[in-house]
This record gives structure tokens, sequence and C-alpha cells, in this order.
């Protein structure tokens, strides 16, 4: 049989090379796997999440089971969820296993790329897949917002109201943007049926397109690896792909599977019954949308609000924290190897990576930049922590936005010291020996060793 | 449903006996002149309290809110500062000052949920949160969460509009419906298990960080792990 095939495709040299790939051994490499398998867990609850949900605005009467609803208008859309999660057998769960997937997902992606940018991966050759993987970042944080404001609920509704509010913000084409989008002043009728056509069909595909893409140039570049023992830019030491990569991979799948269904069927998410149907003249309060997007919502909430006319057009205030500091972001970070490599006149090939200590003004960077995202997204949840903490939200507010000046640079600072420590120490942060260790000198006397 | 039911059954087991408004006149002097004036009319420390209706005043004892503490913190919920029988005279005092709102009538078992859905959505969401877990108001107050306060109190509030909250006028049948489906919004069902604070996506995304990521973090590391004494050797490429 795989004669036979062999014989017709001649993919036998090709396949049997592609068995022997080798994958270095560290399992922060196994960090990017798992967003790829989050993904596919994506794909399989959402094909079913598709068979019951209605991408449609239409006004339908609720006569289901949950008592507090009957009888009321509501878009078919909402009411399909509402089906979905009190009568369609699994539903509940597989929407649930979506949306704990969903949030995961961006997380994994997150951490991945943390773990590129802190050792350098990203470096010639690598600056391709970087730009790619940034791609990847923005298409799955977009399609977690569209997904988010399928169920037409009022609390999505009102997160679909923010973003239409700061598109409107753009100077000059806010409008025309606007209306390509939404198709109309909002609400628009058919914004559910768009937001559904870019969540199943535009935005995976983009995805699977960029994937592919990604996993294609890492084959062909392969892995870069840590420095160690007769590891050299010229080869990679690990495990070959058969037979040992593949258990690994497939355990990592099926127990990435495992918490997703965990989180899905005993932690409950998003239960929109409880936040009732969108209805525009509802004028809800600050609503916080889900994690990555807060700091979107971080940055409205903390940025004064000024406003400027700039040759006789009114830029309302929404258009810098946001659009002008997300799209700073999202370029400063897609551009970083090239920044990279302006600031250190490194051209060269590195196959081999950094530990973050090595490259102190590089980790110093980042955590700085972490620290900012970070401070921004807890921003995006002050009134909640206002009301969890019983601290008023102006306080809040405004120890967020000094924060937002002194902290990263507080921290990166103190991560570079880390890095100038680490460096002189030489032992692995976590792995570091207690104590001194003694040696016996022939003399009988004991002496340190350091 | 619950906290329904003991209150409820705290209702009818209090005295029955009608209250006193000397006694209540007593603790007044004791505990709310200070703010309040001899004869509730207001002083440098506290609003007149002439004309606020036996509602006002029931509902700011009931839920502990007076006497204040700290007049210059957003009075709060608290454990009650006096029992059914003291509460009680003391709002025959106050309500015996002017002319004012009475303590409103509420029997969620007739109530029309979905109207009150709607009613709550249109009304309260905007500063309580779409599922009546609370959220900030304006620059320095919070709307409080809904999910522990009782059915007579909610009713109380929206007649009465305490601090930063504006006063409703609704039919009596309509403030039943809503009341009704606030004490339906306390005890939703949870088909998806865990409820997590029901705060929404601040929990949740917590939750998949800490929980999720954390344990994926941890698994990697464990799938990954360095085997020190492997016996196959390292392939190269
Ligand atoms: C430390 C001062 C202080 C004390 C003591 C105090 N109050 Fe108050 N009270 C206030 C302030 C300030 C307000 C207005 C703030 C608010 O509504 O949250 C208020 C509001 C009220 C209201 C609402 C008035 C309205 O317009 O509806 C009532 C009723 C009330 N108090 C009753 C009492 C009673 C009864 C006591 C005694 C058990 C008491 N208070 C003790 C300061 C005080
Ligand atoms: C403008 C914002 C706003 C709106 C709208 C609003 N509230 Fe409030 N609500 C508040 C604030 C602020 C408080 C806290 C009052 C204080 O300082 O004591 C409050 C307190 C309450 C409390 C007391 C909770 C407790 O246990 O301490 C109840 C009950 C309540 N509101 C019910 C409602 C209902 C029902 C509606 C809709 C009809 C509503 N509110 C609409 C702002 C609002």
């Amino acid at each position: 049989m795989l004669k036979w095939l062999d014989e017709r495709l001649g993919a036998g040299h090709w396949a049997r090379k592609g068995l022997k790939k080798v994958f270095p051994d560290h399992w922060a490499f196994l960090l990017g796997e798992v967003a790829l398998f989050c993904f596919v867990v994506l794909v399989a609850t959402g094909v079913y999440l598709t068979l019951f949900f209605r991408p449609d605005a239409t006004p339908v009467i609720y006569d289901g089971p949950y008592r507090a609803l009957r009888g009321q208008e509501m878009s078919a859309a909402y009411e399909s969820v509402l089906r979905l999660s009190f009568e369609v057998r699994a539903g509940l769960l597989m929407r649930q296993i979506h949306h704990w997937a969903a949030l995961i997902f961006v997380a994994s992606i997150v951490v991945h790329a943390m773990r590129v940018f802190f050792t350098g991966a990203f470096r010639k050759p690598r600056e391709i897949n970087w730009l790619v993987g940034v791609s990847l970042l923005i298409f799955a944080i977009g399609m977690g917002f569209t997904g988010y404001s399928l169920p037409d609920d009022l609390l999505s509704g009102t997160g679909l109201r923010i973003a239409y509010s700061v598109m409107l913000s753009i100077p000059f084409i806010g409008p025309y943007i606007t209306f390509l989008v939404f198709g109309g002043e909002f609400p628009t009728e058919g914004i559910i049926s768009r937001l559904f056509v870019m969540h199943v069909m535009l935005l995976p595909a983009l995805v699977i397109g960029l994937i592919t893409v990604h996993l294609g140039i890492l084959w062909r570049q392969k892995h870069a690896q840590f420095r160690g023992p007769g590891r050299t830019e010229g080869n990679v030491v690990g495990k070959a792909f058969w037979p040992s990569q593949v258990f690994k991979s497939t355990g990592l799948m099926l127990l990435v599977a495992a918490v997703l269904a965990a989180l899905g069927g005993l932690v409950q998410i998003n239960g929109v019954w409880a936040y009732g149907p969108f209805d525009p003249t509802a004028v809800s309060g600050p609503a916080q949308p889900d994690w990555y997007v807060g700091w979107l919502e971080g940055g409205l909430r903390l940025f004064p609000a000024w406003e400027w006319t700039l040759f006789g057009v009114t830029i309302p205030s929404a258009f810098v924290p946001g659009v002008v500091i997300p799209g700073l972001v999202f370029t400063i970070l897609a551009l970083w190897p090239f920044i990279e490599q302006r600031i250190t006149k490194d051209y060269e090939v590195h196959n081999l990576l950094d530990r973050p200590r090595d490259v102190p003004w590089r980790t110093a960077v980042g955590t700085a930049g972490f620290l900012y995202m970070g401070l921004l997204t807890i921003a995006g949840g002050n009134d909640v922590l206002a009301l969890t903490f019983n601290i008023p939200v102006e306080g809040i507010t405004w120890f967020l936005r000094v924060a937002l000046l002194v902290v990263p640079v507080v921290g990166g600072m103190i991560a570079y010291r880390v890095c100038k420590e680490l460096q002189v120490g030489g032992d692995h942060p976590l792995r570091r020996r207690r104590g001194t260790v003694l040696r016996r000198t022939t003399s009988g006397g004991f002496e340190e060793v350091h | 449903m619950l906290s329904l039911v003991l209150w409820a059954a705290g209702a009818s087991v209090a005295p029955a006996q009608e209250p006193d408004p000397a006694e209540g006149r007593e603790l007044y002097i004791d505990s709310c002149a200070s703010c309040h004036g001899a004869e509730g009319e207001g002083a440098e420390h506290g609003p007149s309290l002439v004309g606020v209706g036996a509602a006002s005043v029931d509902f700011y004892l009931r839920t502990g809110r007076m006497p204040l503490a700290n007049e210059s913190q957003q009075a709060v919920k608290k454990e009650p500062a006096f029992d059914d029988a003291q509460i009680e005279s003391l709002v025959a005092y106050v309500s015996s000052l002017g002319e004012g709102p009475p303590i409103p009538e509420v029997d969620t078992a007739t109530a029309e949920l979905s109207a009150g859905q709607e009613l709550f959505r249109d009304n309260c969401s905007a500063c309580h949160g779409a599922a009546g877990a609370g959220g900030a108001v304006g620059s320095n107050a919070f709307a409080p969460s809904l999910l522990e306060t009782d059915p007579v109190q909610i009713a109380e509030a929206t007649i009465v509009g305490p601090g930063q909250m504006p006063k409703f006028a609704f039919e009596e049948e309509a403030l039943n419906d809503l009341v009704g489906y606030v004490t339906y919004l306390q005890d939703v069902p949870e088909p998806g298990g865990e409820d997590i604070g029901r705060v929404g996506p601040v929990a949740e995304g917590f939750v998949a960080w800490v929980a999720g990521m954390g344990a994926l973090i941890a698994i990697s590391m464990f799938v990954g792990r360095k085997r020190e004494r492997s016996p196959a050797e390292p392939d190269q490429a």
C-alpha cells in the first residue's frame, strides 16, 4: 500500500525526511503547539455550534424554557444561542469549551510570542515567520472579538457599540470604514451576518492559511535551539519527529483538549441568558470585553477626553487610544526584528537562541512592553476592581495613569539589573544551587567552590 | 429564593404589637440626631429626614447603611445595627415627621419575570451591570451588586433612589415584576457549572490565564521535560 502510494506520488523521500525532522527538547518549544491544539479544539467545537446558531437579526418571540425571557422579542441570533444553551444536547458544553478555548488560544499565542521574543528566535533568518506570527495574533484577536459579539446579548452589544465609535473616530475615512463594516449606522440589521461571515469564513481561512505558512517555514528553516553541548549554528540537536515527537505532541494535544473540556464542563462562561438580549435603547454602562480586547478598552478608559480639530475636522477622543496606540503597538511588535537589527547592526544568521539574560536590553524592553499592556488590560476592568476592592474608580484611574508612565520604565530597569546579576551568577534562576559547595583539599581542609 | 423565604419567615415571627414612635425617638436621639438634627430637620453632617418616608428609613436601616460611620464615604450595605423591633420603631418615629412613601408591598411569586427583565434592562443594567453584579457609576460611586438584597429593599431602593441612584416611579405592578426579576437573577439557573462571581469577562479572563494557561504551561513542562536517563541518543539534523 505504501509502496503503491510512493510509486504514484513519489512522496517517499519527502516523507522519510519529514519523519526524521529533529525537534529540540525544551518545553518552551511546546507553547506554540499548545496554541495550535487550542485552535483544533476551536474548529471542532465551532463546527458544532454553526449547526445551531442562526446569524440573523430578524426579531422573534422567545418561548423556550428560560422563564425570565419568555414572550420577549429578541433577535433570532440571540434566540438560537438560548436554544443552544438550554435545549440542544451538549450545546452549552460545546459553547463553553469553545469560549474557554478562545480565551486560552489567544493567551497561548501571547506566551509563545513571549518565548520567541525573549530568546531572540525572531532574528535572521526567521523575520518572516515573526511577521506571520504577529498577523496570527491579530487575526486570533479578531476571531475572538467577532465570536464574542455573535450572541447579540446586552454585554457584547455594548462592545460592538464601542468598536463602532472607535472606527467612526478615524478622521476623514471613519464614516466610510464603519459603513463598510457595519453597513449603516449602529445598530444595523446586517451586522450579525457580517460578523458571522468574518468569524466562520474569512478569519479562519486566513488563520489556517497562515498557520500552514508558519509551520512550512518552520519546517524549512528548522528549529532554533538553545546553546548547549554539541549544538552549533549549523545543526539541531533533539529528538526526531518520528517516533519521539509524534507521541509527545499527541499527548500534548489530548491534554490540551482535556484542560479545555474540563473548564468547559465545570466553569460557567458568558451566561448570556442573564445578560438579556441586546437592546439599543438600553444605555449600558461600562462593560468589559474578553481579556484580549481588555487593553483596548483600558486605553479608552485611561486616556483623557481630549478632542482636537484638524483641518476643520474634529477628532474624537477615542481616536488616539482606540486607533493610534493599538496601531503603534502592533507596528512596533511586527517590525521588532528589523528595529533590533538596526540597533545592534547584527545582520548575521542566528540559529542558536539567547537566554533572556544574554541580551539584557532586549529583555528590559520586552518586560516594559509586557507591563504596559498588562496595566492597560487591568484598566479595562477598572470598574470591577473598584467594586471588588471598594475603592473609587477615579482613584484607580489616576493611579493607573501614573503607573502606566512609571511602572514599565522601572520594571524594565529591574529586568536589566536582574539579567546582569544572572550573567555573573551563571545559573538558571530557578535551579540555582542553594548554599555553597565545599571541596576537600588535599591537605584535609575545605575550600568553597564558586 | 432562600432569602425570600427567610425574610417572609422573619416578618411573620416579628412581634405583632404596634411599633412605638416614642421608643423610636429615643433610639433616634442616641444614634441619629448628631447628624440629622434633633428633630430630623437636617444638620451639618446629614440631610433632613422630614418627609423621606418609611420606605427610605426602612431601606437605610435594613441594609445597615445608617447609622453612617464615615460621611465622606458612600454608604454601603452592612449588618443592620438594630433588630427588627427597633427598626420598626425608628421607622415609625421618622416617618411621623412628615408625609413620604410607605414601605412597598411585594410578592415575587406573582411577578411577571419577562416584563421585569425588560424593566431591569432598560432602567437598571446601565449602573448595576447586565446581570446585576454591580458596576461603577460616574467618577467615584459604585452601584452595588443586587445579588444579596432582599426583595423589599430592592423595591424601596427603586422608590427612594439612595445616594447617587435616581428615583423611579413605577406602577405597583411593574415594580413587583422588576423586584421579581432581580430576585430571580439572584438565583438564576447556572447550567454551565461553577459561576465565577458573575462579573463576566474580567473573572473569566483571570481564570483563563491562571487556571487554563497555568495548567497548560505546567503540562508543557511535564511533556517536554528532559529525561536524564533517556536510552536513545539525541538525533541530529
Ligand atoms: C455620621 C452621620 C450620620 C449618622 C450618625 C446617621 N446618618 Fe443618616 N445620613 C447621613 C448622610 C450623610 C446621608 C446622605 C447620604 C446618603 O444618602 O447616602 C444620610 C441619609 C439618610 C437617609 C436618607 C435620606 C433621604 O433623603 O432619603 C435616612 C432615611 C437616614 N439617613 C436615616 C438615618 C437614621 C435612622 C440614623 C440613625 C440610626 C442615621 N441616619 C444616622 C449621615 C448620618
Ligand atoms: C445611575 C445609576 C443607577 C441606576 C440607573 C440604578 N441604580 Fe441602584 N444604585 C445605584 C447606586 C450608586 C447605589 C448605591 C447607593 C448608596 O450610595 O447607598 C444603588 C443601590 C441600589 C440598591 C441597594 C443595594 C444594596 O443591597 O445595598 C438597590 C436594591 C438598587 N440600587 C436597585 C436598583 C434598581 C432595581 C434599579 C432599576 C430600577 C436601579 N437600582 C437603578 C445606582 C443606580
